[in-house]
Order: structure tokens, then sequence, then C-alpha cells
């Protein structure tokens, strides 16, 4: 079966590539355009590893197909910090020693940004469940929630 | 030079400050790189033919249509490994039985477990590889399995291991260890082990209150959330590199080169950034199936487990039956403990027995003690270390049925804890004399803590329980480099496990010198740069990584002073080390000026070379760690769920190097707590398949799941730490599940024995009393 074109633009730069029409976006941001920051933790969208944003809209990555991405925008953790800069976000994340192992970090940063671009103002209930798709292992999650609260209030200045 | 290395109280400048981490930005950006993340040029990929089966002989296995598909490099059974005899033998500091861990990478004569690996194969795509798998024909013969711990401790179960019969040894607290004679018939249970202090009868005869109760708990995952993954590249000319994310990259290669009858040398072991481990990623499973295949193809093969397959074949912790007898005299004090702990340890013998017997009474100063444990086999992955391995199944039962005896003795459940505590100079029924430890300070200030004295209301309850780990040295390196402009490299053996064991052990290198801790930069050394260091668990990182650090730092610093006082043209007992500069010891010594790290390392070449210091040492003095914990919970008696309405955790540090990674440890080891007491579990269906191999229904804890979790560092000094540190991952786990099933029970007067504590059991013990 011939392989789908798809013409998208990551991270703001146009990008096009080849790929089955069975494969998933999180396979062609890994292993073909090595954008190894997105993550695999279940490929079963349990798990928020590989959550990335498409045309604005917080996805997983394992449960998104790569032909959905053309002419879509798709934005991913390599592309969070502006020109040498850390996103609050992500400076808030070291600031509270809110990642450990760091294997979810990037899941959580997406999420936590897609959220923040919705509500600027959340409650630890809302940043609490709107982070339930995300799993961590490490940290119980005191420290990202609190890092996320901080970065909230920050942002909103 | 003395096995301990002494604590030293001086004024601190680093230590206890908190200082960004520096792997922090790597992580936030997507830099750092993972087990999955390593790509090599010419990469194959790997993957593993698992059995559908919990109990099978293999009849026959039928390769050939896999090795013809287009694609396909190599194909490897267990005709590619060599049989092991069996004997325990120890490997890289690790004691195992070889003919099992050749058998648990890829099965013999049977499969054991629904997951074991049959067969595995590399492929120019992962597409093709899976293809391939599906191509081989395995003919099985099933037999009956066995998954419960209780159903294969009996004489009729079905036999894992038709050799196998039960080893016994009863160690007596100042009298002699002896072995029981070893059964006439094979069983399922591979192993007794039996701790006696004192006499037990005596002490039961004396007791006012005696309480005998059986818990039992399930298996849980650690749940890390990256799947093992491995890239293996074998040479042409025999050397092996291997990428791979463990806990123990030198045991990791020393296991390797015994499966694979490799010198120890041909194997260099990288270790990538490791994205969760929990004890779960001290073993080998894909490594030697991924060299092995490399090996035949000639090519690099990347292997990544599913999660599905995680699950599946990688260990998780045990389950435990418990059975828990205490007697107590009218005013609480515990005269007599009795405990039998039965720990399934999956296809093959080596539960974490000795720590869940050894960790079992010890946080309590009890005359008269036995514990019993065994390690049973039974259809299911072999278990791997979770986070305080054995401890939290043990716990359970102990710290309900001294919860229980408050209750009924009408004793505040802390202040029942502080009359029988452990502390410097108790004797423990496993042969230690505690050093100086912090348990009852644990629990004073637990008891003193906000958090205990808010009154609660309807359906809310609260439970109190505590937990021990002894904590380990062991082997460990370090080698440190001055650079040219005076900042400094550090390489250790341990991996940074996620607790941020690199800035702490800059912190404590950068406090030796007089430095800011961020010119100093902590890297984690492969194996061919170090010497051997045993896997990074038992909460070793930051106290044995920190001992050699801090020596490595030591002998550097002495270097400094010799070169100053070449420099100088004194004797070197004329320089002092002070804030990071060398001094004259006195004003007799000359009107010199201070020399600064910098100064020194620029002339290195001048005096003599670079500056280095190194340390490789078998560590000793590891400080027990203790732990109090309060939970507070509200039950919903129309759905059974249990909320989480406050968690507290009062635990001794010896000293938090860098307080914020304390916490994170405290916090995330509760919370992992918190899954097992309220939603994990392995769950095996009558086939004895496992049927909950995702994170969907295997539910660990999410963020709406629970609240802030409040943390109070205890700080008592560990004597042989020179910043006073003791372990601190393991304990924070072990509480929960107690504390939980003690506030339930708080709550609306059920006590449970078995975990979970999902909606459904509570609902129907709700309904039922």
């Amino acid at each position: 079966m011939a392989r789908k074109h798809v013409v998208t633009t990551i991270n703001g730069d146009e990008c096009d590539f080849l790929c089955e029409s069975d494969e998933t976006l999180l396979s062609v941001i890994r292993n073909q355009l090595r954008l190894t920051g997105t993550k695999e933790g279940c490929s079963t969208g349990d798990c928020g590893a590989c959550s990335v944003m498409l045309d604005g809209r917080l996805v997983c990555s394992c449960l998104t197909l790569a032909v959905e991405a053309e002419g879509k925008v798709i934005d991913t953790i390599e592309g969070m910090s502006d020109d040498g800069n850390l996103h609050i976000l992500q400076r808030k994340f070291i600031e509270h020693a809110a990642l450990q192992c760091g294997i979810c970090t990037p899941g959580f940063l997406i999420a936590a940004k897609a959220l923040l671009e919705r509500n600027p103002n959340p409650t630890e209930t809302e940043v609490r469940y709107w982070l339930a798709g995300n799993l961590c292992r490490c940290t119980g999650y005191h420290k990202i929630v609190e890092a996320v609260m901080d970065a909230a209030t920050e942002m909103r200045g | 030079m003395s096995d301990f290395v002494a604590y030293e109280d001086k004024k601190l400048k680093t230590i206890g400050t908190r200082p960004l981490r520096p792997d922090g930005v790597d992580k936030v950006t997507g830099r750092a790189r993972y087990g999955a993340d390593i790509n090599l040029p010419g990469q194959l990929y790997g993957s593993v033919l698992r059995s559908p089966h919990a109990h099978a002989k293999i009849k026959s296995i039928d390769v050939s249509k896999a090795k013809a598909l287009t694609g396909v490099k190599a194909v490897i059974t267990s005709k590619d490994f060599e049989d092991m005899p069996s004997q325990v033998i120890p490997v890289g500091e690790l004691v195992a039985n070889f003919r099992d861990v050749t058998r648990n990478v890829m099965a013999r004569e049977k499969v054991l477990y629904d997951g074991h690996a049959v067969a595995a194969v590399a492929a120019t795509s992962e597409v093709i590889a899976k293809k391939a798998i599906n191509l081989i024909k395995v003919e099985y013969e099933v037999l009956p399995h066995v998954i419960d711990v209780a159903d294969a401790m009996n004489e009729d179960a079905p036999l894992l291991d038709e050799n196998q019969f039960t080893q016994g040894e009863i160690r007596v607290l100042g009298g002699d260890t002896t072995k029981e004679p070893v059964t006439d018939k094979p069983s399922n249970i591979a192993k007794r082990l039996t701790f006696v202090k004192g006499d037990i009868d005596s002490g039961f005869k004396d007791a006012h209150l005696i309480l005998e109760r059986v818990f039992a708990t399930k298996p849980v995952h650690q749940g890390y959330i990256e799947p093992h993954a491995s890239v293996a590249s074998y040479t042409e000319d025999g050397q092996v590199e291997l990428y791979t994310c463990t806990q123990g990259h030198f045991t990791i290669r020393a296991q390797c080169a015994k499966l694979l009858s490799m010198d120890v040398s041909k194997i260099k072991v990288i270790p990538t950034e490791l994205g969760g481990g929990f004890g779960g990623k001290n073993n080998v499973y894909l490594e030697p199936l991924a060299i092995t295949l490399s090996k035949i193809a000639r090519r690099p093969v990347k292997m990544v487990m599913s999660r599905n397959e995680v699950f599946r074949a990688s260990g998780p912790s045990p389950a435990g039956r418990t059975y828990v007898k205490l007697g107590l005299n009218k005013k609480g004090k515990i005269i007599a403990a009795d405990a039998q702990i039965d720990m399934q340890s999956g296809a093959f013998p080596g539960t974490p027995l000795g720590q869940a017997t050894i960790t079992c009474f010890t946080r309590y100063d009890i005359e008269n003690v036995r514990v019993i444990g065994h390690d049973v086999i039974s259809n299911r992955p072999k278990v791997a270390a979770y986070r305080a391995p054995g401890a939290p199944v043990a716990a359970f039962g102990v710290e309900s049925v001294i919860d229980e005896a408050a209750k009924k003795l009408s004793i505040d459940p802390i202040d029942i804890r502080i009359l029988n505590a452990a502390k410097e100079g108790t004797q423990t029924y496993y042969g230690v004399k505690f050093p100086r430890i912090g348990f009852e300070e644990t629990l004073q200030k637990a008891k003193q803590h906000k958090n205990y004295q808010i009154p609660l209301k309807e359906n809310q309850g609260r439970g109190v329980a505590t937990g021990f780990w002894m904590n380990i040295g062991m082997d460990t390196t370090a080698s440190l480099n001055v650079n040219d402009d005076g900042t400094i490299a550090v390489s250790v053996g341990t991996i940074d496990v996620a607790g941020g064991s690199r800035a702490s052990l800059a912190m404590m290198v950068a406090e030796e010198f007089g430095i800011d801790s961020d010119k100093v930069r902590v890297t984690t050394g492969d194996t061919s740069q170090l010497g051997f260091n045993f896997v990074t668990a038992g909460s070793r990182g930051t106290f044995a990584g920190g001992i050699v650090s801090v020596l490595a730092a030591r002998d550097a610093i002495e270097e400094c002073k010799l070169r100053a006082a070449k420099t100088w043209n004194v004797k070197v007992e004329e320089v002092v080390w002070e804030n990071g500069f060398a001094r004259p010891a006195s004003a007799n010594v000359g009107p010199f000026e201070p020399l600064s790290l910098s100064d020194i390392a620029r002339n290195a070449t001048r005096t003599g070379g670079p500056i280095a210091g190194h340390c490789e040492k078998n560590v000793q003095g590891a400080g027990p760690s203790f732990g109090t914990q309060i939970v507070d919970v509200e039950v919903d008696k129309e759905t059974g769920s249990v909320k989480i309405l406050r968690h507290t955790i009062v635990q001794d540090a010896g000293k938090a190097i860098h307080p914020a990674y304390v916490e994170g440890q405290y916090q995330g080891g509760a919370v992992q707590g918190i899954g097992w007491a309220l939603n994990e579990e392995y769950i095996y269906g009558e086939d004895g398949r496992l049927q909950n191999p995702g994170f969907l229904d295997y539910r660990v804890p999410v963020a709406s799941d629970v609240p802030f979790i409040d943390v109070e560092i205890v700080e008592v000094p560990n004597p042989y730490h020179p910043y006073g540190v003791r372990g601190i991952g393991e304990v924070p786990i072990i509480p929960p599940t107690a504390a939980i099933a003690n506030a339930i029970n708080d709550a609306i007067g059920v006590r449970f024995e078995t975990l979970p504590l999902s909606p459904p059991k509570v609902l129907a013990a709700i309904i039922g009393s």
C-alpha cells in the first residue's frame, strides 16, 4: 500500500512526511521526525505522556493517526520554550521540583499549557481534574499542582 | 581506613538549601534521552513472542516462516542461550540462580506465566518484527496452573518445579542458625525463614489482650511510566555496547556476561535517563535478547516493551498473606508478637522474604518475637523489588492489629506506638542493635501536628501507621576531576533514579570544597569508566553515592593542599583548606595570599598535572529510617468510594540535603501507597491470564484522586554519614495501606483485612454490616 504524503506545521516550521495510513502521529513524531520529547507510556491513551497540541486541541498522539495531521498545526514539547527562554510553566516545574524522573513531564507541560490557555485562573480542583489524564508515578502530583497554580498566577500578571 | 565515615556537626552553606536540579532543563524541554529515545545507525527492531498460557510444556517451536519473511534478520529461542545449572551464585554483588534467570528471559522446557518470553525476532521495521512474531508456531501442552499464594502452598497444588523442595532456616537471636530438614516431597514453597527472639509462648501467657488476624495483599506493579527499552550493538570482534534504562548498569553487565558467557570487559553498558524504576529496573529482561539478536544479525537491535508486556512480563511486587498475633499488657505494651508472611514470588523463587520478615515488627521494641516467612512460587511473572520490597505486605497486617489493640485498650493510636517504639539501643530480632534513630521523634511530631487535631465529621475517619526501612550502603564508586577553571566534574556509578541525586551529590561536593554547587557537575558514568557499583536501590543513592563523592572530594582537596604547599614551598601540614581556598595553617607559615580552587587548577600543569580525586568503597553505616503517617478519609456510603481528605507524613531523613527532593520522595511514595491501598491489583482470570495489563484497568492514582500531601521532615543525623544522611525513599510507601484501612475503620467501623479497598469491596462491607 502506498504511503501517504502529509504536510503539516510542527513547532512553527513547515514539515512533510510519508506515513502508513494506520501509523500513529506519535510514531511519526518520535521515529521519523526524531522529536523524542513526546513520550510513549502506554499507547492506549491512558497515561498522557504523548500529549501534543493539534490545531490548538490537546490530544494523545498515540490515539491520533498521522494522516489526521494533514494541513494542521502540531505543537510538541520541543517548541514550548521561546527563543531560548523557558515557558513560565517549564520554569515553574523546575523551581517547584515538580519533576523527578521526568518521563511524564513533557505531557504534563503540554496539558497544563492547554489548561491555562482556556482557564487562566483555575482552582486546585480544576487543575487536578484537567491533569487527571496524565499519569505521574514519582511525585504524588503535589508539586505539579503547585507549579501549575503558581505559573497561572504569574501568567495573569 | 575505618569502614565508617563519621557524622560531623558543622555549619553548612549549601546543604539544606534548594538549588535548581541540573537535569531540570533537559527534562522540561524534551532533551533528556530515555531508553526508547536512543537510536543507533542501522538499527533493527526487536519483538518478543510471549506465552498466552499460565503454565504449559513447550512441545515444539517452528520459526521457519518467521525466518523466511523479508526483512527478518534474526530469530531466537531458548536454543540460543546456554542452559545453566541450578546453583545460587553471586554475580555483580547480586545473588541469583542463573538456572532461573536464563529461563525467565527465555522460557525453556515450560512457560510458567502469561507473558513469559518464548521467542524473539529482529527485523528492519517494527511492523515486520511483529508480523514475524505471529508467524512463529509454538505447540504447547497446557498444564494445570496456580495463581494465588495460599493455593500454591496446598499439598495438592500444581507444581511449577518438580525438583524444588522446601529449604528452611531458623535464626535464633543470641543462638544458632539452624537448617530445617529439607522436605521429602516437592513443593511450591521454595524457602522458609524463621526469626526467633525470646519466648513467645511465655509472652502470650502473660498477655492481657491477644489479637490474632490474617491479612492479604495483592501484587501491584511499580508502574513506572517508561517501559523497559534497550538498544544493543554486538560487533564483529565480540564487543557489546548496550544502552538500557536501568537502576544498575553494572549488575546488568554482570548478568548479561554470565548469561551469554562473555567477558565482563567486553560489555559496555550505558545507562540512559531513567523514566522511573522503583526497584523494577534492576533485572535483565530485554538486554540479553537484544545482544543475542544483534550478535546474529550483526546490526544494532532496539527493543522496547509495550505497556501490556511491562505488566505481564516484568516484575510486580509480591502479594502476601500475613498472619499476625499480638499479645499486649493492660498498658498497651506489646509483650509477644508472632507472624507468618507467605510471599508470592512469581514463577521463580526469590521474593523479598528477608526484607518482609526483618521489617515486620522492627519498629517496636518487643521482648518475645517469632516471624516465619515463606517464599512461594506460582504462575505469575517473577516478582521484582518495589520500593521497600516486602515491607508493606507485613506492615499492613501489623499496623492494622496495633490499631485494633489501641481501640480495644482505649489508647491513642500514636501513644500506643510511642509506648512500644524502638529507640537507640533496641535489640532487633534479626540481630542489629539500633544506633541513634529518629522513630520516636516522628511519632511525637505527628501527635503535635495540626492535622492530628482537626475535628472529623460524619463518615470521616483518621488512621495512623508507621514504617521502617534498614537502608543499605554496598559497593559504590566516584571519580572527581578538577577542571582547569576550578569547576568540578564528578562521575558516579549510582543512577539518579529520579530523586535528584545528581543535585544532592553536587551539593555535598560543593560543601566539601566550599564552592557554589552550580560549579559542580555530576553525571553517571558508564560501566567502562568506573569501578563496580551495586544497583541504585534500597535508598542508597544519596547515602552511599554521597559518601564516595565526599571522600573523592576530600581526596582531591588533599591534592590541592599539596599543590599549594608546592607553590609556597612549605610542608603540606602547613596548609589548610577553608571555604574554597588553600591557606597557610598559621601566620608562622609565611605571608602567603590564599589560593582559590581556580588558582590552583589553573596552575595544575606546573605543579604536577591534572588534579583529581576518587573513591571506591563498600559503603557501611546506612542509617535506618522511620516514618509515621496520618491519613484522614471520607467514605461515601452510597458508592463505597474512599476519598483521601488529608495525608500527613512525618519522617526522619537524617539530614535533608535538598529538602524539596526529600518532600518529593515522601509525597510520591505515599501516593504509590494510596494506590496500593485503594485500587491497584493484578487481576487474573480462571485461565491464569492477566486481565488488566494496561493503565485503564490497572488504576494508579491520578491527580484528582489525591490531596496535597503534608510533609514534616525530622532530622536525626545518621552517625555514619558525614552530613547525617539516611536513605529516605523506601519508607513513605509502607504506612499508607494500614493508615487508610485504619482510617476507614475509624469512619465506618469496618475493619478490612484484604486489599485493595476499592469501592465494590467497601460498599459490600457497608451493606453487609
